[in-house]
């Protein structure tokens, strides 16, 4: 049986020790009527070598691109082989979290490292050792800053990832807090300040702004957290392309108060959306609201540096129903990983994010020039939204195995022929090239045909 | 140990990036950071800073680990080499159905197994851990009682035994909690339940078996109770893998329940996750799972969100997709006949140390365990030795430590769950070991209160951890 070792004579030595004669007798506390002795109704077990036929079958019943332009919110970019090998080593993957710090110093000082990271490229005071995702982080900083302030009311741009506001809209719905949207302007592409001012109450906990956005146009963040600050509201940025830490305003020299948002970018497989992690920043003030493990670093019997989990005081399993969440297992595999990474790319980082920032206003200038309009006139980071698709250019890219990009249509009515486009450093020249071909064949068809 | 960034040198990094097309910037002034003070280090070094990390770390493939209410099985690498499939690891979220039919397939047919072991119709693996599925789970039961018009139901009723995230969770959603003390045989206690029990109770959050390790043979019931009530019964299922295989959940009268992938389905635990959440549901709550729903037509699967009562979505995409990958290689292996043997073996298992040791450690409660076995120091007060100390000690013999001070309706409680993966050697072998530091509590009391003498660091001083947080390393790499 696989991963049961049990021989027959193991089991009935077993059996012997306890002093019964089968399994089911220790089982006599449940119901006679609840035990289950019928086969389920599920395959018989599969060797390894079968399963590995099966799922790989699966696996390639989905569409694989060569090359693609999708982002929004979930990113390729390229992850050096030792990041991966050493984010795989089995004492870190096989581990639980390091409730025992003697022989879990390693993963602590892994975590504390993270948490360094983070808070150098988030310019903020502290973080704690990963979170869920991205989205549910933020459903979670909806919590905090109502805790924070007091207050009941949330406002988030539209310019915000659509389904962040979905989970975000979730989490208010549980705790009773009302979740208010501000539009974006239709020319800058970023959120409507002046309406963002006029919704600004005193009754407001915190405004929600991402930056890059989704359409990836950066935000003002400095004017809309001293806007937010005026009212007493707390300022959070959210953040999908992790990316853009390396060369935008860190958030905390633009007034931020929380920084909060997706990591896969550092080193991690989309993977269809995870698991990758979610990080959570802030100023010094409100470290004691936020949610989850934080590693401190402390001293042993000895005197000798030693990292611990701390300021547990925050968290269920010390507060309860007092807690400032409910959050226990987090990502901590891939903090790790987006640690070597960071690692790795240190100050390489700026270089990389201003790559990738050039090489999609490349690109961007490249499609405009051919007919496909840039909607939105304010800086973005590494993806842009261009006007005048249709399905037919993404269905003639696809047959070129390129992903060309996501239509907005479905999250916003009124972007109906726009699509968002995406250039990392995965994409070649020859990528570009391509797209553009195919862009040109459909544009002139009419042409050819007449 | 030095940390990252005391090891960093200026101008030592020497990674090489692909070769820029383009360098036009138009990201004005004020836009950029001027500094990015992150370290500079060889890939060597970075190589070796991790590998020592790691080396200091503990996991189910260094050795034994009997972490109660963690089921520390073995995390199988075929699950691994599964999630790491190009058509998986480079599956974007963003693909249209038509090309994700894979993923699609993947998740639906992980739920045809989940339903039929767990006897739930209705299911998300929305959540991404096991408290995530508490908040979905707890979310859905609001959702139910507020379409009832059923406005005042305010009470989520908790036992002492329950784990810390229970009550938490219980208030993210606005509730108020209210705990349900035991009775002498570790169960709910009938009489406690009836007292709080009432039309303004929301429902009940049970861990099934207890986090006593004890399967509350009342469970029938207690959910009778719940339901005469109008309330629902909520089932912790982190605690499945003592009855995966041997009871459908389901037929206990539970109305909803969370599962953790990442113990009961041997996903790795990652050092505090990734971990995977699976709820399920009896149909009177389907309407109201999130709201992302996969569906088969004919051949092919398709995202569906027409579920105008969901609560919504808990979690963007396709949540911990991979993890789901790593779950699912694993049911296919178990099949139907591994199903049935995982909970059973579990429970042996944790019976034979039971058996083993009762006359070295006191047992609180006598009834058969069932995954998991707590003991504590009673027996070795009188030679001022604490659980602490036991567990301290167990380092020593090369063993993580079990689960400490956790239920805390025991006190000193030293929670063992040995799963069902380890043999009858190492259970000897780990047995041994307990029974020495047994007798070491009589002998050499100050050798256990001293330990662990082996490990990378003595004991910490968490006190001063809090008290003066030093949350960042202060060394500058610029
Ligand atoms: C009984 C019980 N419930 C809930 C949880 C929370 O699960 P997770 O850590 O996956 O969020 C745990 C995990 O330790 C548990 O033991």
């Amino acid at each position: 049986m696989p991963y049961i070792p049990h021989t027959k004579r193991d089991t009935e030595e077993m059996l012997k020790a306890i002093g019964i004669n089968q399994i089911e007798d220790l089982f006599e506390a449940v119901p006679s009527d609840l035990l289950e002795m019928n086969e389920f109704n599920l395959p018989a077990g599969f060797s390894e070598q079968e399963t590995r036929q099966h799922v790989s079958g699966i696996a390639a019943k989905n569409w694989t691109a060569e090359a693609s332009f999708l982002g929004g919110g979930f990113y390729h970019h390229y992850i050096p082989e030792h990041v991966t090998n050493l984010g795989t080593r089995s004492e870190f993957f096989t581990a639980y979290t390091p409730y025992q710090p003697e022989i879990s110093q390693g993963i602590l000082q892994a975590i504390f490292e993270y948490q360094t990271m983070i808070v150098r490229l988030t310019g903020l005071d502290a973080t704690n050792a990963s979170m869920y995702d991205g989205s549910s982080a933020t459903g979670e900083t909806c919590l905090m800053a109502a805790n924070i302030t007091d207050r009941k009311k949330i406002l988030v741009a539209r310019s915000v990832h659509p389904q962040y506001r979905e989970v975000m809209r979730t989490y208010c719905n549980g705790k009773g807090l009302i979740m208010e949207e501000v539009p974006f302007d239709m020319s800058s592409g970023q959120v409507d300040a002046a309406a963002l001012g006029s919704s600004l109450t005193e009754e407001i906990a915190g405004i929600f702004v991402q930056s890059p956005n989704f359409f990836g146009v950066v935000e003002n963040m400095k004017e809309l957290s001293d806007m937010a600050h005026e009212k007493g509201a707390v300022s959070v940025q959210i953040i999908t392309e992790a990316l853009s830490l390396g060369i935008l305003t860190p958030p905390g020299k633009n007034n931020v108060d929380i920084a909060v948002g997706e990591g896969q970018s550092f080193g991690i497989p989309v993977s269809g959306g995870g698991p990758s992690f979610g990080f959570l920043a802030c100023v010094e003030k409100y470290i004691r609201k936020l949610p989850g493990r934080i590693v401190g670093e402390t001293v042993d019997e000895d005197g000798k540096k030693a990292y611990v989990l701390t300021l547990q005081a925050r968290e269920q399993h010390i507060r309860r129903e007092k807690a400032s969440s409910n959050i226990c297992t987090n990502q901590t595999l891939f903090a790790i990983r987006a640690l070597i990474y960071l690692a790795t790319l240190g100050k390489k980082l700026r270089d990389l994010a201003l790559l990738n920032h050039s090489h999609s206003l490349a690109f961007q200038k490249m499609l405009s020039e051919k007919g496909l309009r840039r909607v939105f006139s304010k800086p973005f980071f590494n993806e842009f939204v261009v006007d005048g698709c249709d399905t037919l250019l993404l269905q003639k890219l696809k047959e070129q195995r390129i992903a060309g990009g996501l239509p907005l249509k479905r999250f916003y009515p009124e972007l109906k022929n726009s699509l968002l486009v995406c250039v990392t450093e995965m994409i070649t020249k020859d990528d570009m090239e391509k797209y553009l071909r195919e862009f040109l064949f459909i544009k002139e068809a009419p042409l050819r045909s007449a | 140990m030095q940390t990252i960034f005391e090891k960093s040198v200026l101008g030592r990094s020497q990674y090489q990036l692909p070769v820029a097309i383009a360098a036009e910037i138009e990201l004005g002034e004020g836009m950029t950071r001027s500094m990015l003070d992150l370290p500079e280090v060889s890939e060597l070094d970075i190589v070796r800073h991790y590998t020592a990390l790691s080396q200091r770390s503990f996991g189910v493939d260094t050795g034994f680990y009997p972490l109660g209410s963690c089921t520390m099985k073995y995390n199988p690498r075929i699950n691994e080499a599964m999630a790491g499939l190009k058509e998986f690891a480079q599956f974007h979220p963003w693909q249209d159905d038509a090309d994700s039919q894979g993923t699609l397939e993947l998740i639906y047919r992980t739920q045809e197994y989940l339903t039929e072991v767990t006897g739930f119709p209705g299911l998300t693996l929305e959540p991404a851990a096991g408290a995530h599925g508490e908040l979905t789970a707890v979310m859905m039961m609001k959702a139910y009682h507020l379409d009832r018009n059923d406005t005042q139901r305010r009470k989520m009723l908790i036992p002492d035994s329950a784990h810390g995230t229970n009550p938490a969770t219980a208030a993210m959603c606005g509730f108020d909690t209210v705990e349900v003390p035991s009775d002498a045989q570790g169960g709910v206690d009938l009489e406690k339940l009836k007292a709080v029990l009432d039309e303004k109770t929301v429902g009940m959050m049970l861990t099934i078996p207890n986090t006593l390790g004890l399967f509350d043979r009342n469970i029938l019931e207690i959910s009778k109770l719940l339901h005469e009530k109008g309330a629902l019964l909520y089932m912790d299922g982190a605690n499945l893998n003592a009855i995966l295989g041997a009871v459908k959940p389901a037929k206990m009268g539970v109305d909803v329940m969370h599962i953790n992938l990442h113990k009961t389905f041997s996903t790795p635990h990652g050092g505090g996750g990734p971990g995977g959440g699976f709820v399920g549901c009896v149909s009177s709550l389907v309407p109201y799972l999130p709201a992302q729903r996969i569906v088969k037509d004919g051949d092919s699967f398709r995202l569906d969100f027409s579920a105008p009562k969901s609560i919504g979505r808990v979690r963007a995409f396709y949540s911990n997709f991979g993890v789901i990958v790593r779950a699912y290689t694993y049911m296919l292996r178990l099949g139907k006949e591994g199903t049935k043997r995982i909970g059973r073996y579990a429970v042996l298992n944790a019976n034979y140390i039971k058996a083993r040791l009762k006359d070295f450690y006191n047992i609180p409660f006598q009834q058969h365990c069932m995954h998991e076995v707590v003991f504590n120091d009673e027996k070795q007060t009188q030679y001022h030795i604490t659980t602490m100390d036991i567990a301290k000690r167990l380092i020593d013999f090369g063993y993580h430590p079990p689960t400490i001070y956790f239920p805390l309706i025991v006190h000193g409680s030293l929670m063992v769950e040995p799963t069902e993966t380890e043999s009858k050697e190492t259970l000897d072998e780990f047995i041994d070991a307990m029974m020495k530091i047994a007798e070491e509590a009589k002998v050499t009391p100050e050798l256990l209160q001293r330990a662990p003498h082996s490990a990378a660091v003595k004991r910490v001083d968490s006190v001063k951890a809090a008290r003066n947080p030093v949350v960042v390393c202060n060394t500058c790499c610029t």
